[in-house]
């Protein structure tokens, strides 16, 4: 008896049945689909995590100052001014890792239009900063060197800063804000970026150079910078940047050996990478709980075909009698089974598709089906088809075809 | 000289049922040759089932020698003894034994199957085998959608389609009227006539008349075993349709 026929005999077998087969296989149907669904949601999940921490810029660290300590009391890092303009360009020049790095001086500020009014975050900085950031210009330009050396009173706007002052779909560049009264020529709109990973708006924010930022904003210190530096680190050398940087400041800062860092670094590679690492260990956790639901449906195929294999003894006494080896009742049984958990598998995966792709637009995640996994679920479900098929399609196969032609 | 087909020497079956030994053949020797026309009559208890089955393959005989068409069948494995029974004989049994929900065709094609043979060549030869059972223009029906003569006869259809050298018929009228018996009978005596040997098991003397040779078992032995002139079966030109 030939594959084909093999086939045949056992699609017929189950079509009677409609409403049977269908139930059975509904385990491996809802096992299917959750592992897709859960693989898929997981990795939409990674997907706007790495999303979120690329769009802060990528191979990013930022230089915080250190602490204060006033009767024992520790301030928190950025509480006491600890670097200095020279430290930065002793970064710039002397750390080949470091690739561009910049000055990030913040304070909070109200920004006038000619008829609106928006507080926001005023930063200082230097154009390396949104080349660092990976931050495109979205309409007119960015500030230029000559500007911050020049200190002149111009401003680029985040989007939301943008659309609050001036109303969507207008284009400030040649406008006038007023910061504290002192006004600001707009010379350009940044393309925007959406939000932080912990759902703050990068957008809502107006830059200006960071000699103008000191002079009309906030008075800085003539040594030390009052914010944080940000550095773009040469691709993938963010550990060893981190590490030549701090050497170089504890150098300069003439810290003793032993003696605690008077700045801190923040690596945001590698922040990127522990919560990518916990996104993963939820979503394998997840796909494995769905796993186990693939197990259930192939009791559950198990037990049908034992019911079935009962029920058509005598079907098998007769097919005995004409010629048919326990061979091929094996395989008509074991095929059985097989189609059973491979359709359900095939139903699984388009359930589980349209599902991921549902909860996708729910959450507004990309949609990402591992095709690895849809290959792999459906050969699973046929393992489980063949490991659940084996013992009724063995036991259909040892019968005594005298006592199976008996059997009422 | 004619071949012997079934050649029986001292066979036992002997079962184990719990702690006691049933010998439902004790030592039952017999010939029968290609062609031959055979009853086994008996009362129930007397091993013609048993010995049906050990000629049928279906059972390995506990003593004895078996051989069938030259072949020492009780050192077959389960492939060859289900092979024998694919290629060397034929059964019908009291009940039909009919695939329910599978046309008259694909129940005929059954063995055919298992033989391994291409779907063009099963459908020919099963409609052929159809035909010569008279239901040339039943091939299509369900079980459910024939009458018990017309079932057998299917069953028939199916035990020959294979050309078989051996039919083995377990009470084949045991179901049917009689009338349709007669039917079954002249049918069974006609593919005889075509040089087929039937080996017919019955409880029924009557029956039993259509054979040229009967043999009766008791207790597990041979009672009697004669050769007589056999009736002609002749079915009532009543009938549904007219045998061939």
């Amino acid at each position: 008896m030939n594959v084909l026929e093999t086939l045949r005999v056992a699609a017929r077998a189950l079509n009677r049945n409609k409403m049977r087969s269908f139930l059975t296989t509904l385990g491996i149907v809802i096992g299917v689909s959750a592992v897709i669904a859960m693989v898929a949601i997981g990795e939409g999940a990674k997907k706007r995590v790495e999303d979120a921490f690329a769009s802060m810029g990528a191979d990013l660290l930022i230089v915080l100052p250190g602490t204060t300590t006033r009767g024992g009391a520790f301030g928190g890092f950025g509480s006491m001014p600890t670097l200095t303009w020279d430290d930065l360009r002793a970064m710039r020049s002397e750390i080949p890792a470091v690739r561009a790095a910049a000055v990030q001086l913040r304070s909070t500020a109200q920004v006038l239009s000619d008829d609106q009014n928006w507080t926001t975050s005023i930063t200082g900085t230097s154009p390396e900063f949104f080349d660092i950031r990976s931050w495109p210009i979205g309409s007119g330009a960015l500030f230029t060197a000559s500007d911050v050396d020049g200190g002149t009173k111009v401003a680029v706007l985040g989007k939301t800063v943008s659309d609050k002052l001036f109303g969507q779909g207008v284009d400030p560049v040649g406008l006038t804000v007023r910061v504290k009264n002192i006004p600001f020529q707009v010379v350009g709109v940044l393309s925007p970026k959406g939000q932080s990973p912990m759902g703050q708006d990068y957008d809502d924010v107006v830059f200006v150079p960071q000699s103008a930022f000191l002079a009309k904003i906030q008075g800085g210190l003539q040594k030390y910078i009052s914010g944080a530096i940000v550095i773009g680190a040469q691709p993938g050398q963010t550990a060893r940047a981190e590490r030549q940087i701090t050497e170089l400041l504890r150098d300069r800062h003439r810290t003793p050996p032993g003696g605690d860092d008077d700045f801190s670094i923040r690596n945001l590679t590698e922040m990127a990478g522990a919560q990518q690492q916990g996104v993963s260990t939820i979503t394998t956790l997840l796909a494995a709980i769905a796993a186990v639901s693939l197990v259930v449906g192939g009791i559950g195929i198990m037990n049908i075909m034992l019911v079935s294999v009962t029920e058509r003894t005598r079907e098998i006494g007769i097919r005995m009698a004409v010629g048919a080896r326990p061979r091929d009742i094996l395989a008509q049984f074991l095929v059985e089974a097989l189609t059973l958990a491979v359709a359900g598998g095939a139903i699984g995966v388009i359930l589980g598709v349209v599902a991921a792709q549902r909860l996708a637009a729910q959450f507004g995640w990309p949609m990402l089906i591992r095709p690895d996994i849809v290959v792999v679920s459906v050969v699973f479900s046929a393992l489980v088809g063949v490991v659940f098929g084996i013992y009724p399609a063995r036991k259909a196969s040892q019968l005594d075809p005298i006592e199976a032609l008996r059997f009422e | 000289m004619a071949r012997h087909l079934v050649e029986l020497d001292a066979v036992a079956k002997t079962y184990r049922m719990g702690e006691v030994d049933v010998r439902a053949l004790r030592g039952v020797t017999l010939t029968i040759d290609e062609g031959e026309f055979v009853a086994i009559m008996g009362a129930s208890g007397s091993g013609k089932s048993t010995l049906m089955n050990v000629i049928g393959c279906l059972d390995r005989p506990t003593g004895g020698s078996y051989r069938l068409a030259g072949e020492e069948v009780s050192r077959l494995d389960r492939d060859a003894l289900a092979a024998m029974r694919n290629r060397t004989l034929g059964f019908v049994f009291q009940s039909f034994n009919l695939l329910s929900r599978t046309s008259a065709l694909e129940n005929v094609e059954l063995p055919l199957i298992y033989a391994g043979l291409p779907a063009r060549e099963r459908h020919a030869r099963a409609s052929e085998a159809l035909a010569r059972v008279g239901l040339g223009d039943r091939v299509g029906h369900h079980p459910n959608q024939l009458s018990g003569g017309q079932q057998q006869r299917v069953a028939i259809a199916r035990a020959i389609v294979t050309e078989p050298r051996l039919l083995l018929a377990d009470e084949p009228t045991g179901n049917l009227d009689s009338r349709t018996s007669v039917e079954v009978m002249a049918l069974l005596q006609e593919l005889g006539r075509g040089g087929i040997t039937v080996v017919l098991v019955t409880h029924e003397a009557d029956v039993s008349e259509y054979a040229a040779r009967l043999i009766v078992l008791r207790d597990g032995l041979v009672k009697s075993d004669e050769r007589r002139v056999p009736r002609i079966a002749r079915p009532t030109p009543a009938v549904e349709e007219a045998v061939p």
